[in-house]
């Protein structure tokens, strides 16, 4: 058999941006944003307390880090920040060859009566969220769960709503949102294409 | 692309690492409250197993049940006038039953080809050890304990010596692990008197040794293959106390090894003959350990067969 | 005998210039150019094809009495006249075994009745093939099937005592003992042969020895008592060298190979798809070398098919459980085409002389394997060399499917077969009522 055949395909979600994508979000911006989503996270839930902060991978856990290090520069208290991968529980499963999974990491804390912030780089349909409630109520009870992204660029399937927005996108469908961040793109930014495909 | 685990050969590196490392991440599920999964939800696993063998029947059924598949178990054991024929009439009326996968056990080296390829089921087929051919999902649990212990659970097996020891002849643990191992980079020495080496060894992607003292003090890891007594009334060996003085791990041999070096054996044991007591419950024997990494191994496998969109048919290669 | 036929423009044995063949009462009436024919001959167009003598095969298994649904005389022997055959040996492993007079006189008449091929039936050299008493060898040979060749093929007569006793009783009716070598404690449930893919595929193996020290002991012991011996599907470069070094001492022996063992290699196992199971096993390229050079030097001295049917179950199912054995008959003459002219290692004659000469004077059939000469016998196949054969499994004549070439395209077509001058097969199809 061709050496380029494997026995399982695993599709990673690295996305590439290409000359002629539109930047809706620059570096500054994205870090004004992430500035002004740890004050709200804050003022919602009355300080840091009881606040743990989980990623959806890949670039949700990096946003979390981030927002829990800008959490810890304003309280002077560090966050419990994880990640949470959801992809044993996508609904579109067997749309795509399967997924390699990535980490879930707990952090020693627990979520169990905590308010727990997931964290995502861009919200759409809504299913990555159930899945990441599923995911979420297997590990153990939350007080409460809230739901903060980088983008919210609409086109919901689901009832779900985010409790804190970094910027309101409105899109296409047919057009694609890719989030950069310099610890996985080599340099932040919010970009908008029009090459169709899900984001 | 393929649809099917029928050998060891059909994983390249990227393959294998990509089971590995999502066995990693279901070891998590493991060990906590919940231990389900609803990835495989609406899916059926079939374990259809001709040859009794409680232990591996029952990690594949934990598996599918983990990742909330249905599971039906079918043992068959057939007949010796019925036997082929009972291959494929069970083949149909597993399909008649809408099997996702088919996990089989057989006496027959090759039955697994015969099932994936002959035109009778539909589904995905894994090899839960067919004849004296193989078992590579046990090779992917031996790979998976010895990079936990080896290689601090991640990457490959780069440069790590594996010792294995014993009945290379009619071992498919054997067969499976020297490709594995190999694709995984790992340098592997086989141990065995001539008579149980199979004719062709020269051509493996291993050493080859008639002694083991010699291979234990380089080792990282050495495998002790069950070997049975019986053997010795075809002229393997002229006697179970010869071969045991000769090729069996005591606690004397096992003072040989590196100390970091670990203790495997893909079990059941025969305590006494391929391997001491002792040595079986010693500390760096992680024989207890395979058991359990099996389960998530096991998960990981069918999670990446069954977990996404199924290929067409037509896209299967011919073996 | 009814019927006369004009054969316009075949070459003979492929070779010299075009020239007619009248065929009439049987025997072949006059060969020139431009011959005129009388008002009722049937013209038939030979332009462009090759004339052989009808080909023999030392090695059928007709399956009759016994395994009627994998094969009859009658399936058997349509199969034989499409491959361009006007005899074949039928082997004794049937069900009753052919080891008395009574079953081969029965084989025998089915072959006159289904009429298309001139049907040898083999006699078993022990009772039942149990290789422990020998069957009653005068018998069968003074028998209406007048047998002269004798085997328990599908087993070993691996008794050195019983087989040289057989070698030496046969020389009483000039029959010849074809011997199956097979050591059978170095084979017990061998499933494949013996080597580097063996090992890898966990299949039990069938080592080259296990052949060659049963050749090696017969010869000897051929060599001792002066007797005949002919040696069944010769697979192994061993086993040819052995027989080369005995025909050199002048030991009367005499060596088939099958179309399978010159085409094809044991690398087809790996899929484990038990139409490639045979035994012997499929070799080693390096074996299959030696035989086709075996072949050509004239050390092995026919093409042999070792036809064997077997019912779908018992193909249809894993490799271990399944049965042994492939069709032959009507994919031998394009096989030998591929393997051995189209190589240069054979031309048309040679083909004639391992595929119709040879095994016709090894079984001592006096009408076949004759020169083609006026007042020979009418046994002829016009050969197309210039088309090929698409193997389709489901348009075998035969009653079984287990063709190992099936969707292969070999070279040539057998055109036309003729059975004492009346045609068994015309334009590549069975002539309804051959008889
Ligand atoms: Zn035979």
């Amino acid at each position: 058999m061709p050496a380029s055949q494997h026995a399982f395909a695993a599709t990673g979600n690295d996305e590439q941006s290409t000359p002629g994508d539109r930047t809706v979000l620059d570096a500054g911006e994205i870090g004004r944003a992430l500035t002004r989503l740890s004050h709200e996270i804050l003022e919602r839930n009355k300080g840091a307390g009881d606040v743990v902060l989980l990623g959806i991978p890949t670039r949700g856990v990096y946003l979390a880090r981030r927002l829990a290090e800008r959490i810890a520069t304003i309280e002077d208290e560090a966050v419990p920040v994880g990640s949470l991968d959801v992809t044993m529980y996508r609904d579109d499963l067997r749309t795509r060859p399967a997924r390699a999974l990535l980490p879930t990491e707990i952090p020693d804390t627990g979520v169990e009566g905590r308010t727990v912030v997931l964290v995502d780089d861009v919200l759409y349909s809504g299913r990555t969220i159930r899945a990441a409630l599923d995911a979420l109520s297997e590990l153990g009870r939350p007080r409460a769960v809230q739901l903060a992204v980088l983008v919210d660029r609409g086109h919901r399937e689901l009832p779900i709503r985010a409790d804190f927005v970094g910027k309101n996108l409105p899109t296409a469908t047919s057009e694609r949102v890719l989030v950069l961040l310099a610890e996985h793109d080599g340099r932040d930014g919010v970009v908008i294409s029009d090459r169709g495909g899900d984001a | 692309m393929k649809r099917h685990l029928l050998s060891a050969a059909d994983l390249d590196r990227d393959d294998a690492l990509l089971v590995l490392d999502t066995a990693t991440e279901l070891a998590t599920v493991s060990s906590r409250a919940v231990r389900k999964l609803p990835t495989l939800r609406g899916r059926t696993v079939v374990n259809l197993f001709f040859e009794d063998s409680t232990r591996t029947r029952i990690s594949f059924e934990a598996a599918a049940k983990r990742l909330s598949a249905d599971v039906i178990n079918f043992t068959a054991k057939g007949s010796s006038l019925s036997k082929g024929e009972s291959l494929k009439d069970t083949a149909l009326t597993l399909e008649a039953m809408g099997a996702d996968a088919v996990v089989v056990r057989h006496g027959a080296s090759g039955a697994p080809y015969r099932l994936a390829n002959a035109g009778w089921i539909s589904g995905s087929v894994v090899n839960a050890g067919d004849g004296t051919h193989e078992h590579p999902t046990q090779a992917l649990l031996d790979a998976y304990t010895m990079r936990r212990h080896l290689s601090e659970g991640r990457g490959d097996l780069a440069d790590r010596r594996v010792t294995i020891v014993g009945d290379v002849l009619h071992s498919r643990v054997a067969r499976s692990n020297v490709l594995l191992l190999a694709t995984l980079g790992a340098e592997v020495t086989l141990v065995a008197p001539p008579t149980l080496l199979p004719v062709g060894v020269e051509d493996w992607p291993c050493e080859i040794s008639y002694e083991l003292d010699p291979a234990l003090a380089k080792a990282d890891a050495v495998m002790m293959l069950r070997v049975q007594a019986e053997r010795m009334n075809a002229a393997f060996f002229p006697s179970a106390r010869e071969y045991s003085r000769r090729y069996g791990l005591d606690a004397h041999r096992m003072a040989l090894l590196p100390d970091h070096a670990i203790v495997m054996h893909p079990g059941p044991m025969n305590r006494g003959m391929e391997i001491a007591a002792d040595v079986a419950d010693s500390v760096r024997s992680v024989i207890v350990e395979q058991v359990s990494n099996g389960v998530n191994v096991r998960m990981a496998v069918l999670y990446l067969l069954l977990g996404g969109a199924q290929l067409p048919t037509g896209e299967e290669v011919a073996a | 005998m009814t019927g006369t036929y004009l054969l316009r423009g075949g070459r003979l044995l492929g070779a010299g210039d075009p020239v007619d063949l009248l065929l009439a009462g049987g025997v072949i009436a006059q060969v020139g150019a431009a011959l005129s024919a009388p008002a009722d001959a049937v013209h038939v167009d030979a332009a462009g094809l090759v004339v052989l003598p009808g080909l023999v095969d030392l090695h059928t298994h007709l399956r009759e009495p016994g395994r009627e649904d994998a094969e009859t005389v009658e399936s058997g022997s349509r199969a034989a006249a499409l491959g361009g055959f006007t005899a074949v040996h039928a082997m004794a492993n049937t069900e009753p075994v052919a080891d008395t007079a009574g079953v081969v006189e029965q084989v025998w008449h089915l072959g006159r009745e289904a009429g298309y091929v001139d049907v040898h039936p083999v006699g078993a050299v022990t009772v039942g093939l149990a290789g422990t008493r020998l069957a009653e060898l005068g018998a069968m040979a003074g028998s209406a099937a007048r047998v002269r060749m004798f085997s328990d093929d599908g087993r070993c007569v691996d008794d050195a005592v019983l087989m040289r006793r057989a070698l030496e009783y046969v020389k009483a009716f000039d029959g010849v003992i074809a011997q199956h070598a097979q050591e059978p404690r170095l084979t017990a449930g061998a499933q494949m042969n013996e080597g580097a893919l063996s090992g890898v595929l966990g299949l039990r193996g069938w080592p080259a020895v296990a052949e060659e020290a049963i050749v090696a002991r017969d010869v000897l012991l051929a060599e001792h008592v002066g007797s005949r011996l002919h040696v069944c599907h010769v697979s192994t470069a061993g086993s040819v060298e052995i027989v080369r070094a005995a025909k050199a001492r002048g030991v009367d022996v005499t060596a088939e190979v099958t179309p399978h063992h010159l085409l094809l290699t044991e690398d087809v196992v790996a899929g484990y798809d038990p139409v490639f199971k045979v035994n012997p096993p499929l070799r080693a390229k390096s074996d299959v070398e030696a035989l086709r050079e075996g072949l050509a030097d004239g050390t092995i001295d026919a093409v042999a098919t070792d036809h064997a049917p077997h019912a779908a179950e018992d193909k249809d199912c894993e490799w271990e459980a399944a049965a042994m054995g492939m069709l032959g008959l009507e994919t031998a003459l394009p096989v030998v085409a591929e393997a051995m002219v189209a190589t240069g290692l054979l031309d048309w004659a040679g083909v004639a002389d391992r595929m119709s000469v040879r095994p016709a004077g090894i079984g001592r059939l006096a009408g076949h394997g004759r020169p083609i000469a006026e007042g020979e016998p009418a046994n002829l196949t016009l050969v197309d060399p210039h088309a090929s054969t698409v193997v389709d499994p489901s348009r075998s004549a035969s009653r079984s499917r287990n063709t190992p070439y099936a969707g292969r395209t070999l070279p040539t077509a057998v055109v036309a077969t003729f059975l004492r001058g009346v045609p068994t097969v015309l334009g590549g199809r069975l002539v309804a009522d051959a008889r």
